[in-house]
């Protein structure tokens, strides 16, 4: 029993330092093809079998630049500056106002209108979806942005370059303008142990898949009434995509859901976004009169642009989320 | 101040959570890890969050039926609605930001076969001493 | 009161950009389109800012104005403020953005990937929304959104150009500034917790309400140093600067020049505006932040130069120069004073036109000596680019501070509202160590370029520069001239503009 302790001790330990052992199971990728005639740098250097030797010659490295001292400053440095922090807002913590209380600051006029009037100007039964798509909704804006910012670039650095690398590596001056990009070895091709025909996994996928759809569109389509909206909804519709994908493949999913309709539907919807907002934000800057019904509150059509907004960003978080699965497992949409 | 802390527990845990979370992202040496610690703290921001929203003995800022018909809509029946769009935001930046580091970390391990941002530097500064050396081999050869 | 259009100036300078960001990636990539579409885009933004200056500065009393978002006044919907301040920095920013993308477009099609073109431009636009936006936001909450906006786009931006020290370059900015925009997170948290307000004026309210009642000056405090910090490593301040040479000397020439010049101003507008608006000049003064800054300010002005002396790579060389920079601009946020601030945003202004020129320059230079980046390889360039070798030039005696060009008519600006304040000594004695410190490096690289030299000229292969590349450097040298001649009206209304914020 102590045997058994100490042993997943150590097990631990040297989890959490970083050296622990290479588990038995783990997919090892296939040996590099061999180096190609332009590449500047050998590919055996990069594979992942030098692992331990990169250690050591990491430890010498720091030695011989005298750099060892320096990276035990800088741990040092950063400890205290965590510690020091932890300290600080701990401290701060304690002068807060108390947790819970009715009169503390945050508890103001602004709220008060929020839930006052927050039912008959915005039309929403959920406040929070009144608070985030009609009251706040810059901010709502923004933040869809920042996911087709985090969308293209995870696309831009997964997507593209790697299908020109496999390209190059077939055919080296296939690029069109006769320059050549791909200065290094061929990409890691990550393998899976995806079986095509598991019944099992076929068969509950086939059950659930439905359901799954149909809780996301409740949860989307619901977004003004309920706990729930865009965000949350489009999670668990992307659920359904990558269930779809594991059990039957990807190339399945391919078949309606690729890279181009990917991004035409985000796009699409972002800018069906942009363009509402726009409208009401240019209204409401210039005191006009929005033609924007607000309906009454509690009924499925009702609340002005919350729910063709939450449909949009339900599509946008969807496409994205899966899109992200799918470049980070397949290298591809 | 300890009576203080006991009083903002939620807070204190929060706040001591976001340094584990600061502690990883500045320490570990391998970028999973630190993107696992960049995820604790931002967890950690929405745990307090959330509980600067919640107002004792209050409602979720869902509007509930009047017994009459229509709607309650005194604002002492509700908890603050504020943080949970915060929040909501917060999450959707952290989901954001997250595949973004793992895909160039994705990438980094593509170019060096290690998942430490200082082992790359090493070799880097090999890398480059080795094409300086070759060129300087070179230039000799041309004065030879 | 301003006519209708020139109020919608700033939300339709911002959602113009974010439109063009969103349509950009279902253009076809043919014709160049994408990169048209951008430039076009950047131009109108800069003549509808330009617009709403003239029309600002001519309109009376009423100099700045709130733009509410949406049908719900202040303190319950988003909102924007232009005022003169504003409305310069949107136009430098545009006009710096325009510049920098067409002088490197001939660089940009050799470094970037064709399938890559067409997202480069999507972040381009990104990046240029949220500096809009957080040059016009009025709401805390808001500019940590276009901050995130702003870090993940400009860390693409320095991946976009393919190869492992671009990649390994783009880590480290990512993990620097995810650290500062965890910062900037807990303190938005804890001030909306005490103040219970996420609108800048609300809030600065509400922050004088609580100084004065000598209630949660802790915490205050607190959040005070963890936004400060957070957006300090966003945008460089030298303790915290240790990843912008990386990430501005191994990236493209356009990524490098819009990262150098822009990207980090628009996080350093928003902590003067936090000092400003939200917070006060008195109560930062109270909570000694200025002294903070200033010192900081001081420490990145010297060691900023001082490891741009030991840099072999021309735009590692350049961007350690920046480091320096940043240090004047926080030097004159630190001291404090409206007139400091104003010298601040001077400086903030003539940095954003200097520091792409230099990289333009120097992109230009080491494309005609080969693609080589070296500062010995560019022995002799200046006689085959001579618009680039100008450029170098003139951007080496500005930010040397020669008199006649931009830095300095900035860095003069900067002695003289210091002479106001109790740290004249310090921040005269930093001005001149820092700007001899400048000449050290530069006037080496300057001596370089214009060595004849017979042998290395042979190794050139001639890429003659572009119509483009030498109109922009053209643009580049007129404003940077016309900065160091004729900035008293731009100061006045910059000083203004700071009265207004």
């Amino acid at each position: 029993m102590n045997e058994e302790l100490r042993n997943i001790w150590t097990q631990f330990f040297n989890w959490v330092m970083g050296n622990g052992p290479r588990p038995e199971n783990e997919v090892i990728p296939p040996e590099p093809p061999p180096a190609l005639p332009f590449s500047q740098k050998p590919t055996d250097k990069f594979s992942r079998f030098h692992e331990a030797t990169l250690k050591e010659r990491y430890t010498q490295w720091l030695e011989l630049h005298g750099l060892h001292l320096f990276s035990v400053i800088y741990s040092g440095l950063s400890v205290l500056t965590c510690i020091v922090i932890v300290s600080l807002l701990l401290a701060t913590v304690a002068e807060l106002p108390p947790f819970g209380h009715e009169r503390n600051p945050a508890n103001n006029e602004v709220i008060r209108r929020y839930v006052q009037h927050g039912g008959r100007e915005t039309g929403a039964q959920n406040i929070v979806a009144g608070l985030i798509l009609d009251y706040r909704a810059f901010d709502t804006f923004g933040e869809s942005a920042v996911l087709f910012t985090a969308a293209v670039s995870v696309l831009m650095i997964l997507g593209a370059s790697r299908r020109n690398s496999l390209k190059d590596s077939q055919n080296p001056h296939t690029d069109p303008e006769g320059r050549n990009f791909s200065q290094r070895g061929p990409p890691v091709i990550r393998h899976h142990l995806l079986r095509k025909d598991d019944a099992i996994l076929q068969g509950v996928a086939s059950l659930s898949i439905p359901v799954i759809l149909m809780m996301g569109c409740v949860v989307v389509i619901n977004g003004h009434l309920s706990p729930g909206g865009g965000f949350s909804g489009g999670a668990i519709l992307s659920t359904a995509l990558i269930l779809a994908a594991n059990a039957f493949g990807f190339e399945r999913v391919h078949n309606f859901f690729n890279e181009r309709t990917f991004i035409v539907s985000s796009s699409t919807a972002l800018m069906i976004y942009a363009l509402s907002k726009g409208y009401s934000f240019f209204t409401g800057a210039n005191h006009l009169h929005s033609i924007i019904p607000k309906g009454t509150i509690g009924d499925i059509l009702s609340a002005g642009l919350i729910l063709p907004l939450n449909i949009c960003v339900g599509l946008i978080v969807a496409g994205t989320l899966y899109g992200f699965y799918a470049l980070f497992s397949e290298g591809d949409m | 101040m300890l009576e203080k802390l006991l009083l903002n527990h939620y807070e204190a845990a929060a706040v001591i959570l976001s340094g584990i979370g600061l502690t990883n992202l500045l320490l570990q040496r391998n970028l999973i890890k630190k993107i696992i610690g960049l995820n604790i703290m931002d967890t950690a921001v929405y745990l307090f969050l959330a509980a600067k929203g919640y107002v004792e003995g209050r409602a979720a800022p869902i509007l509930l039926e009047a017994q009459g018909g229509g709607w309650i809509t005194n604002p002492d029946v509700y908890v603050n609605p504020v943080p949970a769009g915060l929040v909501l935001t917060g999450i959707v930046v952290s989901v954001s930001v997250t595949a973004f580091a793992l895909a160039l970390t994705l990438k980094l391990y593509e170019h060096y076969g290690t998942l430490n941002i200082d082992e790359a530097l090493m070799k880097m500064t090999e890398q480059q001493e080795e094409l300086e050396t070759k060129i300087s081999d070179a230039e000799e050869d041309v004065l030879a | 009161m301003i006519n209708m259009f020139a109020y919608n100036i700033p939300f339709a300078s911002i959602f113009l950009m974010m439109i063009a960001a969103i349509i950009t990636p279902l253009l076809p990539n043919r014709n160049r389109l994408p990169e048209k579409l951008s430039c076009y885009l950047i131009g109108t933004v800069g003549v509808l800012s330009a617009y709403l200056l003239y029309t600002l500065t001519n309109s009376g009393q009423s100099l700045a104005f709130n733009f509410s978002m949406g049908h719900f006044p202040a303190p319950w919907g988003n909102e924007l403020r232009a005022g003169p301040l504003e409305a310069v920095l949107a136009l430098v920013f545009s006009v710096a953005m325009l510049l920098s993308l067409l002088g490197n477009f001939s660089s940009t099609q050799e470094d970037i990937a064709p399938a890559r073109r067409n997202i480069f431009c999507v972040l381009v636009n990104l990046l240029m929304a949220s500096l809009l936006a957080l040059t016009y936001t009025n709401d805390l909450f808001t500019a940590y959104v276009f901050i995130e906006i702003n870090t993940i786009a400009a860390c693409s931006i320095v991946a976009v150009k393919e190869g492992a020290e671009t990649v390994r370059a783009a880590l480290r900015y990512l993990v620097m500034s995810l650290v500062g925009s965890g910062l900037v997170m807990i303190a938005i948290c804890l001030l909306y917790d005490l103040t219970g307000h996420l609108l800048m004026q609300n809030m600065h309210g509400a922050i004088q309400v609580l100084v004065t009642t000598k209630s949660y000056i802790m915490p205050l405090t607190v959040s005070l140093a963890l936004i400060t910090v957070g957006l300090a490593i966003k945008s460089a301040l030298y303790p915290f600067a240790s990843w912008l040479p990386d990430a501005h000397g191994s990236s493209t020439n356009a990524s490098s020049a819009i990262l150098s010049g822009l990207v980090l101003k628009g996080h350093i507008f928003t902590i003067i505006k936090i000092f400003y608006r939200v917070f006060g000049l008195d109560v930062i003064h109270a909570l000694r932040m200025d002294t903070v800054i200033f010192a900081l300010g001081v420490i990145a002005m010297i060691m900023g130069s001082v490891h741009a002396l030991r840099q072999k790579n021309v735009k590692r060389m350049i961007a350690w120069s920046s480091v320096a920079q940043v240090g004047y601009i926080f030097l004159g946020v630190g001291l404090n004073t409206t007139a400091g601030i104003a010298a601040a945003c001077l400086h903030i202004i003539v940095h954003a036109c200097v520091k792409p020129m230099l990289f333009t320059a120097a992109g230009g230079l080491s494309n005609s000596a080969g693609h080589k980046k070296g500062l010995h390889a560019l022995m002799g360039t200046f006689y085959v680019n001579r618009w680039a070798g100008l450029g170098l030039i003139a951007g080496a005696c500005s930010m040397m501070g020669v008199p006649a060009f931009a830095g300095f008519a900035s860095k003069l600006r900067l002695m003289m509202a210091s002479f106001d304040t109790p740290v004249v000594v310090w921040s005269l004695a930093a001005l001149a160590t820092s700007s001899v410190l400048n000449a050290l490096y530069y006037v080496p690289a300057v001596i370089v370029i214009l060595t004849h030299s017979k042998d290395a000229q042979k190794n050139f292969t001639v890429h003659p520069p572009t119509k483009l590349y030498n109109f922009s450097m053209c643009v580049f040298l007129i404003l940077n001239f016309y900065l160091g001649l004729f900035c008293v009206p731009l100061l006045r209304l910059i000083t203004r503009g700071v009265n207004v914020l």
